[in-house]
């Protein structure tokens, strides 16, 4: 059973299509990433996916079932969201951030039974932040940060992560570490779906590239089949050289923007 | 993994509190203007004792020791909710003007003389007026990210129900109606009779419980709203949960003793860092600490040799305001 299967997805606010016609499915130990310009539709899509949006037209449907008939705690333990924005109000110690995670099974700060004790201890060990776990949020930089949030979301052990930018205003060594603790999650069976702006990244990590442009999906595939110079131009408005190595690998240089 | 040490810490705490609430009770019992020694006055409270000793600790100091406790908890346990909720040290039941219009309905009905319909009108009215206050600063809330926008919402809605008040006193028909109007604004428990307790508890206790209930969604909201939902929590009936319990908590308190200031904001500040700055956990002991501040004040604001008395909510202000501005001045984690 995929972990996400949303069909024919479509809003519209103030007289605007948002997003058109949306259909796409996600399967156990992918890393699909959702790319596309600003305003393109990406965080739209991902709220309407997780039922925080009603859509107009379609439906999403999380472990086989329709997200609008779920309780928000029957949501939250099919699927882990980090929004764009995550701000945090009180300057709390990480380990009771990470603690968050399991909120939908009645835990939180202070109260881990059993399991959920050993959900904790496993995201905490998965996101290396052993070193971290009294530090008082507002202490940590934005990569420490990046990774307790990281960190709560696989604590839910949700079969699905899904992610707003999870690597924005981090530094270059940041973003590949984030990277590379979501494919390590893919390993574990989870399906994580992430919005990305850096094309290195995406190219470099993604198993699978949802190109959105003005609400719509217009391209779904590898990296090796979808990024190619034409798309970028298409899409991004850019010119750009695209590679293919012999194992599949694929490198993007930006050259700039398109006449 | 942290949980018991942390657990065991919070229980010290609020075990702490209560005994220092017993013992300031005590000391209220004992301590005005005849000092009972503390045998005769436990003496009276548990049933013996003269009759005169009966009277004073029973329709006298007992219901008014009561009332700055349950006035301090209940705004103690509204500020810690509507923090929680709002995402900001700086919400307060008085700085965002719910106190302000509990008081203002509370006059209204002094005013126009309709207090004498009913032992309950007054509380009615004072819980109404917390609750639409509410309401306002809360649909403000949504609508806006900006704390500033929110606390200077409040402060509007604050000058507009004092220029109510305002206006209620100008036209006040005599003398003494005016003096009752200048109690409320000003905040006191003094000649509070168990009856008053008694029909102000209902109110309190439905806030307290509700406030007590939506708790678990208060840790969950410090991720941030959206965050939160996705984490599983109904956002808008944690919404309406906070709002109803903090106005009816409010309600009571203003009902109680006027509109008294800064304690909302006082008691969870410092009790926050002793619970790791878990806005659930916060409650509990800001309510207990609330209570202590006002019934330690109130027995200040009695023993103090000042020609007329002063009024507790004088002294709350006086006491509160420079710590506002202190957390104003250094918060951390600005959103």
């Amino acid at each position: 059973m995929s972990a996400l299967h949303v069909e024919g997805l479509g809003y519209s606010a103030g007289g605007r299509a948002l997003v058109t016609d949306a259909s796409f499915a996600l399967q156990p130990g992918s890393f699909t990433m959702l790319i596309g310009p600003n305003g393109s539709g990406k965080t739209t899509l991902i709220r309407l996916a997780l039922g925080l949006l009603k859509p107009d037209t379609g439906t999403a449907r999380l472990a086989g079932e329709d997200v609008q008939r779920l309780s928000m705690r029957q949501r939250a333990l099919r699927a882990a969201y980090l929004p764009q924005s995550r701000p945090l109000a009180w300057p709390q110690p990480v380990i009771d951030l990470v603690a968050l995670g399991r909120f939908a099974y009645g835990g939180g700060p202070g109260r881990l039974a059993g399991d959920d004790a050993i959900a904790v201890e496993k995201a905490v060990a998965a996101c290396r932040l052993q070193p971290l776990l009294h530090r008082s949020a507002d202490t940590l930089s934005g990569g420490e940060l990046a990774r307790v949030h990281l960190a709560r979301a696989m604590a839910t052990e949700a079969p699905l992560i899904v992610a707003d930018e999870p690597a924005a205003a981090l530094d270059v060594r940041y973003q590949h570490e984030v990277m590379q603790l979501f494919a390590n999650a893919t390993g574990a069976g989870r399906a994580v779906l992430a919005v990305v702006h850096d094309l290195t990244l995406a190219a470099r990590y993604a198993d699978r590239l949802i190109w959105m442009s003005e609400g719509h999906i217009v391209a779904d595939g590898t990296p090796a089949d979808t990024m190619t110079a034409e798309r970028l131009r298409s899409v991004f408005v850019v010119e750009a050289d695209v590679a293919v190595g012999a194992s599949g690998d694929v490198s993007v240089e930006i050259a700039g923007p398109a006449a | 993994m942290t949980g018991l040490p942390g657990q065991l810490r919070e229980g010290g705490l609020n075990m702490a509190l209560v005994a220092a609430l017993a013992l300031v009770l005590l000391l209220a019992l004992t301590l005005g203007s005849v000092s009972l020694p503390l045998d005769r006055a436990l003496l009276a409270l548990f049933g013996g004792g003269s009759a005169g000793d009966r009277i004073v600790i029973w329709q006298i100091r007992l219901p008014r020791v009561l009332a700055a406790g349950l006035v301090g908890a209940a705004l103690g346990l509204s500020g810690a909710g509507l923090q929680g909720l709002l995402r900001n040290p700086l919400a307060e039941p008085g700085v965002l003007g719910v106190s302000a219009s509990a008081a203002l309905f509370a006059s209204a009905t002094l005013y126009f003389g309709l207090a004498v319909a009913g032992p309950l009108t007054l509380p009615l009215a004072a819980t109404f007026g917390a609750l639409a206050a509410t309401g306002i600063v809360a649909a403000a809330a949504l609508r806006t990210r900006s704390v500033v926008t929110l606390i200077l919402i409040g402060v509007g809605l604050s000058s507009f129900s004092a220029a109510l008040m305002a206006l209620l006193m100008n036209l006040a028909p005599n003398p003494f109606s005016l003096a009752d109007m200048v109690n409320w604004m000003l905040g006191t428990v003094a000649n509070r009779s168990a009856q008053d307790l008694l029909f102000a508890a209902p109110f309190l206790i439905a806030g307290g419980a509700l406030l007590f209930g939506a708790r678990r969604g208060l840790s969950a909201l410090t991720l941030g709203e959206e965050a939160a939902e996705g984490l599983g929590l109904n956002l808008r009936r944690q919404r309406v949960l906070i709002i109803l319990g903090a106005g009816l908590a409010t309600g009571a308190s203003v009902a109680l003793a006027g509109s008294i200031g800064f304690v909302g904001i006082v008691a969870p500040h410092l009790v926050r860092p002793l619970v790791r700055h878990d806005p659930a956990k916060v409650l509990l002991p800001a309510a207990l600490l609330g209570a202590l501040i006002l019934m330690a004040a109130d027995i200040g604001v009695r023993v103090l040799p000042t020609d007329s008395e002063l009024k507790l909510g004088v002294v709350a202000s006086l006491l509160g305001a420079p710590v506002f501005i202190w957390i104003a001045a250094r918060r951390r984690l600005i959103a």
